[in-house]
């Protein structure tokens, strides 16, 4: 009996030492946060952004630096996955310590602003009306902008060019879904993989099947309908028929760009950020746009960070922050981070003529991103997350094979529908 | 009272000096109570109730961030109970849970009986298996999906040599739970093997040596001596495996995301996802699944600490 109570005894003052360490670790752990610059800690700002790709030392942590340096102050940044930057901001808003600067997914703004943690540009007195109204739709909120877009991105059809002379494919040949089903199978038949796209059951792969959901005359306010199963049943038939690989399923923008990279893919659906990879490739490249299914371009949607200001309780550190924001937002700065990031066209029309002049390669893209649809846009604001829930949960069940697109659709029309109240 | 009353001097006499003291202990006693105490509560009563108060609430993201949540008492619970999603999460979570113990607990077993024999290089070789215990997470997780990818990975590969053709492990909604399940019990068999390892170094050599001479075989040594002798280790084991495996999320969302189709989308999994894994938060649902899982995990520690009590008294 005597080895047991010595037994607890011993592990009553390890707790006890275990909790007193924890506990100072608590105490000490808000001052620092405070130190880091929330409250009243003057000369710096703190920034949030979706970007941990880029580290301390990147050209973009530059460009951000120097903004806070021209407002006078240092800015402290913390970079989170774009999910996670989400579910970062509401818990920060709701301890009242959010940071004096988020740049957001642009869907992800209307829902923190309808959670009133977002200051309206109105009251910065910054003028909104010289973005381009296709992007900053994204931004507004019951007839309130909430943020500005500080570029925008979309989708294309990159191409691999040795692949398709092999094949004996010419790119400028694919105007609808027949052209460029027509050109796939040449691929095919010459022995190379023909299209690889990104339709993992997140964000990304609603983002990406867009443009062939929009592109056969979908709305995303009635995922069931009839063009929205032609959308569908194009992607299932392509993984059935070995066109794209199955993996597709379970991979990411990311993934799926380095499967293209490997040489072996004649297509792959991506994204402006990947202009300069694609320069660098080991083959030529060029860029299609997504065409309609009756020909024409596709709607694709706009992707792109929105600089946001939380609301702060000390109102005194808006002045820098706007300072900030004009910093980020002036035509000069859109081009700068533009160029610095390489994957951004600036969102205004401005920005977009001085970009061109100095890089004229990237007309199609400014064409792309003009044409381009806020995700959020159509009225559905907030509605559009559960939506894009339900419409990538039907897009991983028809190509797995669980259901078929019609059937997938449709229960994903129900979950639309109970989720957004309707 | 009463003995105070007839004797009050004798009485008052003795404890007047051992009042003070007895306080003094008990005070000295709380004080070294206080801190574990206080860290129970931190730690553990607090996200509890904070828990249960989220799954009682209709938490939306505006709610969440100005406090002002409408109590819905246990509608969320009757909403996760009347979802599709349910009665797949609860057998994907029991399919998960007992296929992962059952074979970790058999190869653990197996391993360890085989370590226990003492031949040489068996140290390093037994350390060697627990190398997937101390990989981090992340880095088996991805291993895993890399090795089970349709088009590149190794497995299919593997597979293709014998005339099997492409298995599509993690996209195919046939698969994709069994992926998962032979990636956890990897994972799990060290932790297996330690501890039964452990409980074998305390069976005594005696007893097999007299079972020898009495003419036991292999089988029935394991049969009769190491199966029996075993027991109250194997159901700790068994039970510390149980209330591991029910909580899971790393490895099924880092492979599968609990796709595809929510075909490996446990109890754990799902709460995940409604709390984090959308980017539009739902932490009313999650919090209400999450607290089905607590139940189920409550009720399997009470066993653990029935039978530990049992095996005790016996």
């Amino acid at each position: 009996m005597n080895r047991p109570s010595e037994f607890t005894r011993a592990s009553v003052f390890a707790t006890a030492v275990l909790a007193l360490s924890a506990l100072t670790a608590c105490a000490s752990a808000p001052q620092g946060a405070s130190g880091s610059g929330t409250a009243s800690a003057g000369g710096s700002y703190t920034w949030w952004d979706p970007y941990p790709q880029h580290d301390a030392s990147s050209a973009w942590a530059k460009r951000v630096g120097s903004c806070g340096q021209q407002a006078g102050v240092t800015i402290e940044r913390t970079a989170y996955d774009t999910t996670a930057l989400t579910n970062q901001a509401l818990l920060a808003g709701q301890e009242g310590n959010a940071p004096d600067v988020i740049l957001l997914d642009n869907p992800a703004v209307s829902t923190l602003a309808d959670a009133g943690m977002l200051t309206p540009m109105a009251d910065f007195g910054l003028d909104t009306a010289r973005f381009d109204a296709n992007l900053i739709a994204a931004g507004e909120l019951d007839g309130k902008t909430y943020g500005i877009p500080i570029g925008a991105n979309t989708l294309a059809l990159y191409y691999n060019k040795k692949i398709l002379d092999e094949a004996g494919v010419d790119p400028a040949s694919i105007k609808d879904w027949a052209s460029l089903g027509a050109a796939l199978e040449k691929v095919k038949a010459a022995g190379a993989k023909p299209i690889t796209f990104a339709a993992i059951g997140t964000e990304e792969g609603s983002f990406q099947f867009l443009p062939w959901f929009w592109g056969a005359g979908a709305q995303l306010t009635r995922l069931d309908s009839p063009q929205a199963v032609e959308a569908l049943t194009l992607w299932t038939e392509w993984v059935k028929s070995g066109i794209a690989p199955n993996s597709v399923i379970s991979n990411s923008q990311n993934t799926t760009w380095e499967e293209f990279l490997t040489g072996e893919f004649a297509f792959a659906e991506n994204g402006t950020w990947q202009i300069n990879s694609a320069a660098q490739a080991d083959f030529p490249t060029g860029v299609v746009q997504i065409p309609g299914k009756d020909g024409g371009v596709a709607a694709t949607p706009t992707g792109g960070e929105f600089i946001t200001v939380p609301v702060q309780k000390d109102t005194a550190r808006y002045a820098v922050t706007k300072k900030i924001l004009e910093c980020m937002t002036t035509p000069e700065g859109l081009v700068e981070t533009g160029t610095t990031f390489a994957y951004y066209i600036p969102s205004t029309a401005d920005g977009q003529e001085q970009i061109l002049a100095k890089e004229p390669g990237l007309q199609p893209w400014v064409d792309a991103v003009r044409s381009a649809k806020g995700r959020t846009s159509d009225n559905l604001g907030t509605d559009y997350p559960p939506i894009s829930e339900a419409l990538w949960t039907a897009v991983q069940k028809a190509l797995s094979g669980a259901a078929s697109p019609a059937d997938a659709l449709e229960q994903a029309q129900a979950q639309a529908e109970q989720a957004t109240g309707e | 009272m009463t003995s105070l009353r007839t004797e009050p001097v004798a009485v008052s006499g003795a404890a007047r000096p051992a009042a003070p003291r007895g306080r003094a202990r008990r005070w000295t006693a709380f004080a070294f109570l206080a801190p574990l105490i206080v860290y129970l509560l931190v730690f553990y009563a607090y996200p509890l109730y904070r828990n249960i108060e989220l799954s009682v609430h209709d938490y939306t993201p505006r709610a969440f961030v100005q406090g002002d949540p409408e109590f819905t008492g246990l509608e969320n619970y009757l909403d996760i109970l009347a979802d599709d999603t349910f009665l797949r999460a609860l057998r994907s979570t029991a399919v998960f849970t007992l296929a992962s113990i059952a074979a970790q607990y058999a190869i653990g077993l197996a391993l360890a009986v085989f370590f226990h024999r003492h031949f040489r290089l068996a140290a390093p070789l037994r350390a060697m298996f627990l190398v997937p215990w101390l990989l981090p997470l992340i880095v088996s997780a991805s291993t895993w999906s890399w090795m089970l990818n349709s088009e590149n990975g190794i497995v299919n590969a593997a597979l293709q040599a014998f005339g099997v053709g492409q298995i599509n492990w993690l996209t195919s909604p046939d698969t994709s739970l069994l992926a998962v399940t032979i990636a956890n019990i990897w994972l799990g068999v060290p932790f297996n093997l330690v501890i039964l390892y452990a409980g074998l170094q305390n069976i005594p050599g005696e007893l097999y040596e007299a079972a020898g001479l009495d003419g036991a075989g292999a089988w029935q040594r394991f049969r009769r001596i190491t199966l029996p002798l075993l027991r109250p280790v194997s159901l700790i084991t068994l039970l510390l495996g149980l209330i591991y495996t029910l909580k899971v999320v790393d490895i099924i969302w880092i492979m599968t995301r609990g796709g595809p189709a929510d075909a490996s989308t446990t109890l754990a999994i799902w709460s995940y996802r409604e709390a984090f894994g959308t980017g539009q938060p739902d932490f009313s649902p999650a919090a209400a699944v999450g607290n089905l899982l607590i139940l189920i995990a409550f009720v399997a520690g009470l066993a653990h600490v029935r039978l530990q009590r049992r095996e005790e008294t016996a």
